[in-house]
């Protein structure tokens, strides 16, 4: 990537941090209790047990992880669109497991047909992205390499995408709709 | 009735397993041998995984809940892990310089 290509506009904007009311310490309580509420969470799902030794040190590991590493896991900045983006989530995940799994079927039947070797034509593709925010960039990227007949070879921060395909119909189905999915899920 | 689905599921899964398998075989070169490799696997554990989930959880007591749940965990880490490390194997093979196969008498619009 040549520093020299990036004109101004492909920079994406640096959000002004809403200046809270809550002092510091405030916003790492917060931060610190859901951490640690995530974290034990995942600790009883895992470990399956309810007796006092296993809370006990359950409570313990996530205080200590909260702890540490509270105000990365959690960050205030994201905090205030989070649940939207949340819910945005539930709403993407089934229309990308629905994509997957249609992708899924072309793939298998390249597989088992017998001149497989007529029908693809791999292809390294290039396009350009209009999402500007790394998260989004990475969501696209991660669901890209997810659907079948398509992996992510290369993204730039500044949105430029190649992509392997596997044939043609798979090339020709980006950026498009999943696009569009993604930027409306991150608000962009 | 629940373990018949379940029987349904996991045998969907394990035939996407095996044209993951197939595919790796027969695919031209190796960047087109990832996508059977990275995504058909992941198809195929997510049917089959469901399907013992749906089997555990049968008798509704709370260790099967807690097992159905630590199943589907495992589906979500691989949603997540598969693709990184598809494009992690992908990049390699562009760092090392390797070109990818095309069709014999098509040109690769770049």
């Amino acid at each position: 990537m040549n520093v020299e290509n990036i004109s101004p506009e492909h920079i994406p904007p640096v959000r002004r941090v809403r200046t809270s009311t809550l002092s510091a310490r405030t916003r790492k309580g917060i931060s610190f209790i859901i951490a640690f509420c995530i974290c034990l969470a995942t600790w009883i799902v895992l470990s399956g047990r309810f007796d006092a030794l296993h809370l006990t040190l359950g409570v313990l590991a996530s205080g200590v992880v909260a702890l540490g590493a509270g105000t990365i896991l959690i960050s205030w900045r994201g905090l205030g669109r989070l649940p939207r983006q949340w819910l945005g989530f539930i709403g993407y995940i089934p229309w990308l497991l629905y994509q997957i799994f249609l992708a899924n079927l072309h793939v298998l039947y390249l597989a088992f047909h017998p001149r497989m070797i007529e029908l693809i034509s791999p292809e390294i593709i290039h396009f350009k992205s209009r999402l500007k925010r790394p998260m989004s960039l990475f969501i696209f990227a991660n669901s890209i390499t997810l659907t079948p007949g398509t992996i992510t070879v290369f993204v730039s921060i500044t949105g430029e995408f190649a992509v392997h395909a596997i044939d043609e119909p798979s090339a020709a189905s980006l950026p498009g709709k999943m696009e569009e999915k993604v930027a409306r899920l991150m608000g962009e | 009735m629940i373990s018949f689905l379940a029987a349904v599921l996991i045998v969907l899964g394990l035939f996407f397993f095996a044209g993951g398998s197939v595919g790796i075989l027969r695919f031209p070169d190796f960047y087109s041998r990832l996508h059977p490799a990275g995504k058909l696997d992941t198809m195929g554990l997510l049917l089959s995984l469901t399907g013992i989930a749906l089997y555990v959880v049968q008798d509704l007591t709370l260790s099967a809940i807690l097992t159905a749940l630590k199943i589907m965990l495992i589906v979500v880490f691989v949603f997540i892990t598969s693709p990184t490390a598809t494009h992690a194997i992908l990049d390699a093979g562009v760092r090392a310089g390797l070109s990818p196969w095309t069709a014999p008498g098509k040109r690769g619009r770049t």
